[in-house]
């Protein structure tokens, strides 16, 4: 079966964000940008599912600007078969994110498609949900096991008082959490191999969406930092400054 | 303006979250109704038409909500939320999943986990784990909000004589099926609403150490919290993990032991009224956000934190 997977270009998880002096955003001037964490467990996934032999071909699609491709090909090194860029310079927000991906799901029509369950950046949690909707998909959110069963997938999910199994019929949305799987990384011959895979260009033109933002940012501040405290000698302090100080015991 | 807000349950009892989320839309301001979805909810109809502030309780009682699906809550609440300005509910796993979907069903934007509101179309929300606060604008004539339950206190559970009305709208999409759950089973309060939290991390070096914390914690009538390293590593299953990817908790007590404070980790706890940290390594950086550190080893304080609260509780 084909399995189509996402990804999004965003900073890299380990550097340090700051916010612009004019409050118009983050800074991301000269910032090292990488694959959103949440969308490199979903590579991941998928390679398993072709090397268990469920899935027969990887489709890896990213939205956004140019430099979109060097996640793209990322994917392509870690065993994704061919990509597909859909390019824009224009702020792509959830619900056009998720009308692009509908698109490239009705012309390649995969069995299963996997997304991060959110990116690191906008942390919105809403495309995988928007595009199950959109495409009358049924949905398996914030996974943290994915077994494929003839025409069903079970997915075991993380929710809030522990674990929740579903069973979804065919095709099917599944987004990734944390403990889905540790991502391995791309060796140097495979990362040679990827720059020669199949990768298609197209406009959100070209797929006859439009993109129009419905929600503005009006600012975006840092927030407020919380003052250290004090050190206390011993637990007896401790106590002592919990009870008679901050009267919260 | 009208509010739609749909209630966080668990078929058997009104979740607090649902109370906080009450909070914000009344902060909106406007008619607010409760949606109570699930199977068997009578009690919980019950609780939200005595929560403060609330107009009408709208109730879809059938087996098709009793999991609460994705698919299927997310047909219902399109359907019956059309007719409102604003949609909100809690920003939990349940939340989380279906909103989204009720946001594309009706063609409009969601704006998710918002902390604060500022008028009837604009919101606060955090982006880049916390590291940042986006003041948003939605232009959509219906907006579908998530809200982070911790930074809005809730409204009083008792007092409200709301109406109670069945609905008999049945959406069962057919795409999906319940197949089990494991849920962890504890006498503590809720993480997510507890009001004094005590977290273990890395430090704790296993998960038989929890024990100390859990032994604190019953004598404070606390919750037990990990972080994210202490989950990753095995010591502590999922549900417990307190952080951006886990629980956003803002007790009036956060006890970290043993944790480094790393962003993740600060990002779901740094709204608690009073933090102590217990670390040996004074530099770890959960000193800078604590009001009261101690650098000590934690297999020496915890017990000895034990034996001094016996003395005063």
């Amino acid at each position: 079966m084909k399995v189509l997977v996402a990804v999004k270009r965003v900073i890299d998880y380990n550097v340090k964000v700051r916010v612009k002096p004019d409050n118009t955003g983050v800074d991301l001037a000269n910032v090292k940008m990488a694959m959103n964490p949440f969308c490199e467990i979903a590579v991941e996934e998928a390679v398993r599912l072709k090397e268990k032999g469920v899935a027969s071909e990887i489709v890896v699609v990213s939205i956004g600007p140019k430099a979109s491709q060097e996640q793209i090909r990322t994917a392509l090194a870690l065993g994704a078969d061919r990509g597909i860029h859909i390019e824009t310079d224009e702020e792509v927000q959830s619900l056009e994110a998720a009308k692009l991906l509908k698109a490239v799901v009705e012309k390649e029509e995969p069995k299963l498609v996997i997304l991060g369950k959110q990116s690191i950046d906008s942390d919105n949690n809403q495309t995988g949900q928007m595009l199950a909707a959109l495409t009358g998909m049924g949905q398996g959110t914030f996974a943290s096991e994915v077994v494929v069963d003839g025409e069903k997938v079970n997915v075991t999910r993380e929710v809030d008082g522990g674990l929740m199994t579903v069973a979804l019929n065919l095709p099917a949305v599944v987004t990734t959490d944390l403990r889905l799987n540790e991502p391995r990384y791309a060796s140097l011959p495979n990362i040679m191999k990827a720059k020669k895979k199949p990768l298609d260009a197209m406009s959100p033109a070209d797929l006859g969406v439009e993109i129009a933002p419905r929600l503005t940012t009006l600012k975006v501040e840092a927030p407020a930092a919380r003052q250290a405290g004090i050190k206390v000698a011993d637990v007896a302090e401790l106590v002592d400054k919990l009870k008679n100080e901050a009267k919260v015991i | 303006m009208s509010i739609l807000v749909i209630a966080e349950h668990d078929n058997s009892s009104l979740k607090q979250a649902t109370l906080n989320v009450v909070a914000a839309a009344k902060a909106i301001g406007g008619d607010i109704d409760v949606l109570v979805a699930g199977e068997n909810v009578g009690a919980v109809a019950e609780a939200a038409a005595k929560a403060e502030g609330v107009n009408k309780v709208l109730v879809a009682d059938n087996a098709a909500y009793g999991h609460f699906l994705g698919e299927n809550l997310g047909d219902l609440v399109a359907e019956v939320g059309k007719g409102y300005s604003h949609i909100l509910t809690s920003a939990g796993t349940t939340g989380k999943d279906f909103m989204p979907r009720v946001a594309a069903l009706l063609d409009v934007a969601q704006v998710s986990d918002i902390i604060r509101v500022e008028s009837d179309d604009t919101f606060v929300r955090p982006i880049y784990a916390g590291n940042a606060i986006a003041t948003v604008k939605a232009s959509d004539s219906i907006k579908v909000i998530t809200v982070r339950p911790t930074a809005f206190d809730p409204v009083a559970a008792e007092g409200g004589s709301a109406s109670v009305e069945q609905l008999d709208v049945v959406k069962d999409a057919g795409l999906s099926s319940f197949v089990g759950e494991e849920l962890a089973k504890s006498d503590r309060p809720d993480l997510a609403s507890a009001g004094i939290v005590i977290s273990g991390g890395r430090g704790m070096q296993n998960g038989d150490n929890f024990k100390m914390l859990e032994q604190v914690a019953d004598l404070m009538g606390a919750a037990v919290g990990a972080s994210r390293a202490a989950v990753d590593a095995g010591f502590v299953p999922n549900d417990m993990q307190v952080g951006q990817t886990g629980k956003i908790v803002a007790p009036q007590l956060y006890v970290a032991v043993g944790i480094s404070g790393a962003i993740q980790h600060l990002a779901g706890m740094s709204d608690s009224k009073v933090i102590v940290a217990i670390n040996k390594d004074e530099e770890a950086p959960i000193f800078q956000v604590a009001d009261y550190g101690l650098v000590a080893d934690l297999f020496e304080a915890v017990p000895q934190f034990e034996e001094e609260l016996k003395k005063v509780l």
